[in-house]
């Protein structure tokens, strides 16, 4: 593999099929030299169109239909016709074989980044880490989503579009809060699934109404009973919840909530590594390019085609620029996996001081296990070095309403790279991001209202209207009184409730 | 290794469903943005969809999430100018430059824009409405021609070959050719397998071998397929029916009619010529404007001209029927009219406007008066209202008093009838 001089696969600009497929080949090889761990590629070349389609169905190659998809696809195609905004070059499924839309309008250049980018970085990345092996199945998504939408399309021939509608708005509320941080899912054929779909409308409608029990209690056990919660500890996953626990729902209404929870779990993974999954994709497209050049196989021109998407796409504008808009997790990511390498090669006095596990060691295994093991907001406490932080020039400022300024609390020096790296790890971890509730207690003995508590991290309150919104929703999945109690250091400091009383429809 | 799929040509619009459902669900709030659109729109401008922008609000998803307030540490790259402990005064509307994530479905905006297509568009618009009495009068179907599947015949261009049709008839004349012989072989047959074993059977036995060879050989030269057999798509020339109709727009331009008022009634005109032309495959339009003398005029002219003077309504009914007489007649189109003013006529045309307009109904598939005045009801309005019993299935008329009245009368005007 060292420098060969080869023939450039190509001199022009316009990819044709036969071009792809020649680069396909030598990234395919150069991959494997890397040992990338990927599953099958299917490529597939898309034209703008069909592109907004796949955005519009939250990334997802097969969707139901919902009017919020066709919302969404309102939206890309106004600012993609006003030129507001560019549409992506790629997207990329995670389902085996590995699906990946490519853009007719990507130059070759583009076509070879996006195939190394997408077919080979995200794809090991899918393959590899340890949260999409645990919560999804690439085997079997592709199935379920054939499954979901033909139950959808069947519940809506037989209850009308508006009855499924107003079960999927509600579960789309909830959507975040409807999986399980723990357990691990068992991947399930769509046979499999059809079949115990069907058992479990019969078995559910008979033992859902553990609320509804009327066979007589001993003394003893009812006092007992009076006393304890239900649920006995708070449950986390308020869809799951309720497809078990409420007491009005049709069999057909807890499988719609049953797909938008899965659904919901099979992106979980997604939204838990956003850095490190491009991080880890666009350091495989800069050095599989790289070594491309390396051989031989591309062109001057070539390199200077790719270098500028290159760094277009790794571009962060400070705080102060009217482009802030966030940290860039692609910067932030391919900073990180590119730091990773040189500590492994290259290590300073200060690294051995850092990590002296990983500096000095194989580079290849060093990068495979930070991204089998890791997630956002572990991988950034774990691996977030002095030398990105410096180039990044990070601080960090807390924000406290109960003052009136704000405080820089560390900078990129000596005394703040911990309190740097641990801020940014926390901005990444989702239960810090996304206010945290749970289901709390249903008084079954009584008018069977539900109660959520939402525990205030760092006295952060939620956003009024949207609860209250979301709280109609539940209100229309529980079918009885809801009350949402925001705590704070062990007391309910304010709530939100809705009854039937106060429904205005 | 991987491969590749060109998937360019697959159906495209797979979100088309999504859009419908988008558009359906928000129907109400899209009606009053085309509603309101409907100000800078040209009479004859069917062509085009129409931008639609609606609140954001009223579309939102709600989820969860953070409200301002509490404790949250920020980092943020590009560090200039800060060390530890520096205090910075709070920006406007707080957040501290927190990078809320980009919004590709434009929230943060006030309003959701989109465009609707012209049929998305004439649908919103004429939502639950109908024509009333919408028995198309002459259906003219001299002019076009469209072509029909109809039967089958024996001679064609091969690309309207048949394919069951020719395989059907080629069977049967296969079975009807080959019956008898076919009869005979299975006696001969059965014959054979009852002869008795050994020499006395041998030369019968001989001799039905031969026939049932010579019988299979006939057999066989019968042709699968044959000239005879071909069968061919027939097609013929059916005549479109055509429907026209032809729309008379009467206004009074007197003095009083300020360009207010004037616009009022151009969206008037504006919804019912969509309607009609949403209804017939032709519809034309006449202008007559009027003031103590009518005068059939072009679109500019009749909305941007004026003039002063009194009113005499019933010079246009004259005008209106006389050419009907002359270019419409009333077998072969189905005549609307569509009236508006302020409400004013001279007080001695009374009694000829009510002989002229009792003549003009009849001709009519309907008549719709606007009268467009703040104050109550006017001569006008009185004479018109001696109509309404008489000729209830053709003519109806309604106050308008703003552009928000334009469409809700139009919309009673037109309303469906529930049977």
């Amino acid at each position: 593999m060292n420098s060969v001089t080869r023939e450039p696969l190509s001199t022009e600009t316009d990819w044709t099929f036969e071009l792809l497929q020649d680069y396909e080949r030598e990234i395919a090889r150069i991959a494997g030299d890397f040992e990338l761990d990927t599953y099958p590629n299917q490529i597939e070349i898309i034209s703008s169109e069909q592109m907004m389609d796949a955005y519009a169905s939250s990334g997802m190659p097969i969707n139901y239909h919902h009017w919020s998809f066709g919302k969404h696809f309102l939206a890309v195609q106004n600012s993609y016709k006003r030129g507001h905004m560019g549409l992506a070059y790629e997207i990329v499924f995670n389902s085996n074989p590995c699906i990946a839309f490519l853009m007719e309008e990507n130059s070759l250049t583009m076509q070879a980044l996006v195939i190394a980018h997408a077919s080979y970085g995200h794809n090991s990345f899918f393959k590899g880490n340890y949260l999409f092996r645990t919560w999804t199945d690439a085997e079997s998504i592709i199935d379920y989503m054939v499954f979901a939408r033909n139950y959808i399309a069947d519940c809506e021939q037989r209850h009308g579009v508006s009855e499924v509608e107003e079960i999927l708005d509600a579960c789309h509320a909830l959507m975040n809060y409807g999986v399980d941080r723990y357990k691990r899912p068992y991947p399930m054929s769509l046979e499999e699934e059809r079949q115990r779909r069907e058992e479990r409308e019969v078995i559910l409608q008979q033992q859902v109404n553990e609320l509804w029990r009327t066979i007589p209690v001993s003394e003893d056990a009812a006092q007992h009973r009076e006393q304890a919660r239900y649920p006995e500890e708070p449950q986390e996953n308020i869809l799951y919840f309720l497809e078990k626990n409420a007491p009005l729902l049709e069999p057909w209404q807890r499988e719609v909530i049953r797909i938008v929870r899965k659904i919901s779990q099979y992106l979980y993974p997604q939204r838990q590594t956003k850095v490190m999954n491009e991080g880890w994709a666009c350091f495989w497209h800069f050095h599989i390019l790289h070594e491309m050049y390396r051989q031989g196989l591309v062109t001057d021109g070539f390199m200077m085609e790719f270098l500028q998407y290159h760094t277009a796409v790794i571009y962060q504008p400070p705080y102060n620029s009217p482009y802030f808009s966030g940290i860039n997790p692609y910067v932030l990511g391919f900073s990180m996996m590119q730091d990773l390498r040189r500590i492994s090669e290259n290590p300073t006095e200060e690294d051995k001081r850092w990590f002296p596990d990983i500096a000095g060691t194989p580079w290849r295994e060093t990068m495979d296990f930070a991204m089998r093991d890791f997630k956002d907001e572990s991988f950034i406490l774990q691996f977030l070095s002095p030398h990105v932080m410096r180039d990044l020039k990070l601080f960090s400022v807390l924000d406290d309403s109960e003052r009136d300024y704000l405080e820089v609390t560390g900078i990129h020096d000596d005394s703040g790279y911990q309190t740097v790296r641990e801020s940014l790890s926390a901005n990444y971890d989702l239960g810090n991001l996304e206010p945290y509730i749970q289901v709390y207690n249903v008084n079954f003995r009584g008018d069977r209202t539900l109660t959520l508590r939402h525990d205030m991290h760092n006295g952060r309150p939620l956003e009024q209207s949207n609860a209250e919104e979301v709280v109609k929703h539940l209100h229309r999945l529980w079918g009885f009184n809801v009350v949402l109690e925001s705590v704070k250091d062990g007391k309910v400091c304010s709530s939100i409730a809705h009854s039937e009383l106060t429904v205005s429809d | 290794m991987g491969f590749l799929i060109d998937r360019r040509n697959n159906p495209k619009q797979k979100s088309t469903v999504n859009r419908q459902r988008f558009l359906r669900r928000y129907r109400q709030q899209i009606q009053e943005a085309v509603n309101e659109n409907l100000r800078g729109r040209h009479i004859t401008d069917s062509e085009r969809g129409e931008k639609v922008a609606i609140p954001t609000k009223d579309i939102g998803e709600p989820n969860f999430r953070h409200g301002s307030g509490g404790r949250i540490t920020h980092v943020v790259p590009g560090n200039d100018q800060y060390t530890r402990g520096d205090r910075i005064p709070r920006p406007e509307g707080g957040g501290g430059g927190s990078g809320q994530q980009g919004s590709p479905d434009g929230e943060g905006m006030d309003e959701f824009v989109f465009q609707i297509n012209r049929d998305e568009f004439l649908d919103v618009l004429f939502d639950d409405m109908e024509l009333p009495n919408l028995t198309k009068r002459l259906l003219s179907g001299q002019e076009e021609f469209k072509r029909v599947r109809g039967g089958f015949s024996s001679a064609g261009p091969p690309a309207n070959l048949s394919v069951v049709r020719s395989m059907r008839s080629a069977t049967a004349r296969r079975i009807a050719l080959g019956a008898g012989r076919r009869t005979e072989l299975r006696e001969l047959e059965k014959e054979l397998a009852e002869l008795p074993e050994g020499e006395e059977g041998q030369p019968r036995r001989e001799e039905i071998e031969a026939r049932i060879t010579e019988l299979r050989e006939a057999l066989s030269r019968i042709p699968f397929l044959d000239d005879v057999d071909i069968r061919y798509h027939r097609h013929y020339q059916e005549p479109i029916p055509h429907s026209k109709a032809v729309m008379f727009c009467v206004m009074d331009v007197s003095g009083s009619m300020d360009q207010s008022i004037k616009d009022l009634a151009k969206r008037f005109y504006i919804l019912l010529y969509l309607f009609l032309s949403r209804n017939y495959d032709r519809t034309e339009l006449v202008f007559i404007r009027h003031h103590t003398v009518a005068k059939e005029v072009d679109e500019d002219e009749f909305f941007n001209s004026r003039e002063t003077g009194g009113t005499v309504v019933s010079s246009a009914l004259e005008l209106m029927k006389a050419v009907i007489e002359a270019r419409y007649s009333p077998t072969e189109w189905n005549i609307y009219g569509a009236q508006a003013s302020d409400g004013d006529n001279w007080p001695d045309d009374a009694q000829r406007c009510l002989r002229l307009i009792n003549e003009v109904l009849p001709l009519c598939q309907y008549y719709a008066y606007v009268e467009i005045t703040d104050a109550g009801d006017k001569p006008l309005w009185n004479i018109y209202s001696t109509l309404a019993e008489r000729w209830s299935e053709v003519f109806a008329m309604q106050h308008i008093t703003g552009p928000g009245d334009i469409y809700p009368v139009f919309h009673e005007l037109f309303r469906k009838q529930t049977a």
